[in-house]
């Protein structure tokens, strides 16, 4: 494909932007700050000459982060189906409401007295949390979702250890669909890791759940709605399974959203489970975080919630901080203070906004959305299991047999019609995976457009147009990247010398 | 819904051709007798309207810093925010974009990653950093798990000076991932001897500077005898504005550097969402935790950046990677980066001096009130001052007359015969009249 090519290196409304260290100076600044008025310091020597950081002034800092910005794909641009990430609309009332000066301006460790509204509205969100699970705990300082799978595995070790059973229940099983996370929370707490197998229908194959089971098992982890979509038909008989066995039952609840306000986890024996807020409660996912994890706990793991706890007190709220670190109490700490407070706000607007019925609305259209791409592209792609799925369609790469293009090139292409991908190769137990989820927030219209689209593609792929796959995506900012070179010539820091050899390669 | 795009006619439309009569047949995989008939017991949808009001009558029960002469610090520090870093953090493609997992259409993430990572490096005067944790806290914990793995040893050593609550952090993690951990008793000042507990099972020592009580630190001698004995050192930053002063870790001979990044283009927000920072030699890079951006370039040969070294990474190693974080920090890496890129490496230095001439100015001030004692020899933008009485009343009695007058250490450390000692932070956004007001007021309490 031959491409006009520019002076500038600018194409159109698509800016070409160095980076801050080739286009800024030391000596430049955006801020104005009081003059110093060279008092004698107190620093006893130990100081540096230079900071050698580039400075820009304020309009071209603004230039180079919006022409930044003008080469990421967004929610609020587009369909973002990645699977299991929950890419939903973020209402800005819920970015308004966290830059209240009540709530963005104060300090973790003011007198309580003067918090009083922020610890209401965390005991507010406590008890929308517990509400929506059925359970009667939540800790809610674990700052994203693996960090709240950290914190329920750490309550489920505690408990174990209070048992004195520390020695024997060292085993965790975990799918192999499982979430990456799952596994390395498991092995970060001493843990060993023991894959269950799938059954052919997707979900974990109950016979050889139970023939894992003994008493050296401390937990079982496992996602519901687990990673190919589906709900674990199984899940109350699995609960009572581990239970006997002495064990605890961990769920990962990335995918809580699909299921909310329809069924309380609690009902279902679950012991421990985090809430990705970015997820399921549509705080912005922020290019990577920050995200935050509260983690809802049963009666049995209750006691060992992590610090701090907000309780009620003589003179009203109190956060209680410190514990006697005896067996049978507080765990210890996750975090320095106390969790996200400015996720805890987004995400307690967004339940206000949706209410308990519109967030089973919410759960519903999620599903519904999912299940009418399954139905309108199953036949064209190939699903590898049968139907309703929940929040997410999930497709193999059957389809693409002997058209010499695989997953990697489909989703590429992808790129160039407009869209982000899917989730690829994930979950690990489908060949040349593509999780595809919607979310409730787009249209009728969206999903007709991007279905419309996805058959193009199949049809293109089918008739042996293999450039447009291979060679895509064309119509990015940039072509495809070299990720084999990125990890074997590491660059991951700028260097003066860069400069020249940059100019150089151009 | 405002938030729902399906009108009821949509919805029939694609439950027929679903091909299923309602949508409760869409949960028919939820065992029967754990479906829910109907909503549960919590309130109905509100307009955008009414949660604002309800939104609004929370936070006005709380006394922002903003309101108050404000002088509290202890690991999170109020400094001004230029307007420009939120107007490009609320970017819709800042904003509502992924970790950028495919790199040909989240350049502009990628690049500030890269860019901040290069920030990091600089500041901290160590080799590599990655793309951000949590926060300091976290960061410090993953930091001596990382010792551990590097030197093979299961011992850390961890000041008494360093924060209270990132020591409760690091010695849950250490507890239950199985190592040991010793914590030298709290003191404010003097030598501290930590070497007495190095032995040939530590992995590493931690410090932290400037410490929690505030002083100034050089840990050259230190890392130099920390490495004598085969151990990493692992520096601990809390206000990051302070590297902008004072001599760097990595020229001090620290292995490991993490901090806590909140104090560049972040608020208070009561805790979080903060940055934590994560720096070290380049030959620990492959024990790192974290995401790295690295650059590569496109098909045509041009510059970009993508993801790297993800085989340290759980989603590709499971239970064998480095540690099992996923999401970090992303938006709040980005306020930290654009308020630097606003500073530049001589606005940093310039506000660094001003914190500290602010904090000199006040400890002056405060020291002169009798009964007062200031503690410290040397300080950054916050120090130690010792009370005739407890300083949790003191800063109860001072919120009582409008003043957020600082920190007890007794909230942090409640068992250590240090009740009457209180933290004092000062920052450029103390104005003069906020120093007068908060003598003033001390004066009076104390009398």
């Amino acid at each position: 494909m031959s491409e006009k090519t520019t002076f500038t290196s600018h194409r159109g409304l698509e800016l070409r932007e160095d980076l801050i260290f080739e286009i800024g100076a030391r000596d430049r600044s955006g801020v104005d700050l009081a003059p110093l008025r060279g008092v004698r310091d107190r620093l006893g020597g130990i100081t540096r000459e230079v900071v050698d950081l580039p400075g820009l002034a304020e309009p071209e800092v603004m230039r180079h982060y919006v022409r930044l910005s003008q080469k990421n794909h967004a929610i609020d641009m587009g369909l973002y189906p990645l699977g299991s990430c929950t890419m939903k609309h973020n209402p800005r009332l819920n970015e308004k409401m966290a830059r209240l000066p009540g709530f963005a301006d104060i300090h973790p460790l003011q007198p309580a007295s003067t918090v009083q509204g922020a610890l209401r509205l965390m005991d507010e969100l406590a008890h929308w949390l517990k509400t929506l699970t059925g359970m009667p705990e939540v800790a809610l300082s674990p700052k994203a979702g693996a960090h709240g799978e950290l914190c329920g595995m750490m309550a489920i070790r505690a408990a174990i250890k209070a048992r004195g059973e520390i020695q024997r229940r060292m085993r965790v099983l975990v799918p192999e669909s499982a979430h990456g996370t799952n596994p390395a929370t498991a092995a970060l707490l001493g843990f060993s890791v023991d894959e269950i197998p799938a059954s052919d229908d997707g979900r974990v194959d109950l016979e050889a759940f139970r023939d894992k089971l003994g008493d050296d098992v401390a937990a079982i982890m496992l996602t519901n709605p687990n990673t190919c979509g589906l709900f674990e038909r199984d899940i109350i008989a699995i609960a009572d399974a581990v239970h006997e066995a002495g064990g605890y039952f961990y769920c990962d609840g990335a995918n809580f959203n699909a299921i909310v306000g329809r069924v309380r986890p609690g009902d279902l024996g679950i012991d421990a489970m985090h809430i990705n807020l970015h997820k399921t409660f549509s705080t912005p996912h922020g290019g990577g975080g920050p995200g935050a994890g509260p983690t809802v706990l049963s009666e049995r793991l209750a006691a060992f919630a992590p610090l701090p706890r907000v309780v009620a007190g003589k003179s009203g709220l109190e956060l209680v901080e410190h514990g006697d670190q005896t067996e049978g109490g507080p765990f210890g700490r996750m975090v320095a203070f106390h969790g996200q407070m400015g996720m805890f706000v987004r995400a307690l607007a967004y339940m206000m906004s949706h209410g308990a019925d519109g967030l089973r609305q919410v759960a519903d259209d999620a599903v519904l959305n999912a299940n009418y791409i399954l139905a309108e592209l199953n036949g064209t792609m190939t699903a590898p299991y049968l139907g309703p799925c929940m929040h997410e369609a999930l497709f193999d790469d059957a389809f693409l047999k002997d058209t010499g293009i695989e997953t990697l090139d489909f989703a590429k292409a992808m790129i160039d019609e407009g869209y982000h991908p899917m989730t690829m190769y994930f979950p690990l137990v489908v060949h040349g995976a593509m999780l595809i989820e919607p979310t409730e927030t787009e249209s009728k219209a969206s999903l007709d457009l991007f279905i419309a689209t996805l058959r193009d593609l199949v049809a293109s792929a089918k008739a042996g147009d293999t450039e447009r796959f291979t060679t895509a995506p064309q119509l990015a900012p940039t072509k495809r990247l070299d990720e084999t070179r990125a990890a074997r010539q590491l660059v991951l820091r700028y260097r003066s010398t860069e400069k020249k050899q940059v100019r150089a390669a151009e | 819904m405002r938030y729902l795009p399906l009108n009821d006619a949509d919805r029939a439309t694609m439950l027929e051709r679903i091909g299923v009569e309602n949508i409760d047949a869409l949960f028919c995989d939820v065992p029967a007798e754990a479906r829910l008939d109907g909503p549960v017991d919590l309130p109905i949808h509100k307009s955008e309207m009414q949660v604002e009001r309800d939104m609004h009558a929370m936070a006005s029960q709380n006394m922002p810093a903003g309101s108050a002469p404000f002088f509290c610090g202890a690991g999170a520090y109020r400094h001004h925010v230029p307007a420009t870093v939120d107007h490009i953090i609320q970017r819709s493609e800042f904003l509502t974009s992924y970790t950028p997992y495919q790199p040909e259409i989240t350049q502009g993430t990628l690049q500030y990653l890269f860019e901040f990572q290069s920030q990091v490096a600089e500041l901290t005067g160590m080799e590599v950093a990655n793309a951000s944790m949590y926060d300091g806290s976290t960061a410090a914990g993953e930091a001596v798990l990382m010792a551990h793995r590097v030197t093979r040893r299961n011992h850390a050593v961890v000041s008494g000076r360093v924060h209270p609550q990132y020591v409760d952090v690091i010695a849950n993690l250490s507890d239950m991932g199985g190592f040991g951990l010793t914590h030298v008793p709290p003191t404010i000042q003097g030598a501290e001897d930590l070497l007495s507990s190095v032995d040939e099972n530590t992995a590493c020592v931690v410090v932290q500077n400037p410490d929690f009580f505030g002083s100034v630190n050089d840990y050259t001698e230190l890392a130099e005898a920390v490495h004598a004995r085969g151990a990493l050192l692992i520096v601990v930053v809390t206000e990051s504005v302070s590297l902008g002063v004072l001599k760097t870790p990595g020229t001090m001979g620290a292995d490991i550097v993490v901090g806590e990044g909140q104090s560049l283009g972040n608020g208070l927000n009561f805790g979080g969402p903060y940055v934590g920072l994560f720096a070290a030699r380049e030959k620990f890079l492959r024990q790192m935790p974290g995401r790295l951006c690295g650059e590569t370039v496109d098909a045509d040969g041009k510059r970009g950046f993508v993801l790297t070294l993800s085989t340290r990474e759980q989603h590709i190693r499971r239970d064998k990677a480095t540690s099992n974080i996923c999401t970090n920090s992303g938006l709040c890496s980005l306020a930290f980066t654009a308020h630097l890129s606003l500073l530049g490496g001589n606005g940093l230095q310039h506000l660094a001096r001003l914190n500290h001439e602010q904090a000199v100015d006040l400890a002056g001030r405060l020291g002169a009130i009798d009964g007062v004692k200031p503690i410290n020899e040397t300080f950054f933008n916050e120090f130690t001052i010792e009370l005739p009485q407890p300083a949790d009343m003191v800063v109860e009695a001072l919120a009582v007359r409008g003043v957020l007058g600082g920190v007890p250490v007794s909230r942090l450390i409640p068992d250590g015969g240090f009740e009457n000692y209180l933290l004092v932070a000062a920052t450029e956004t103390c104005a003069p009249e906020d120093m007068a007001a908060y003598g003033a007021a001390l004066k009076e309490v104390l009398s």
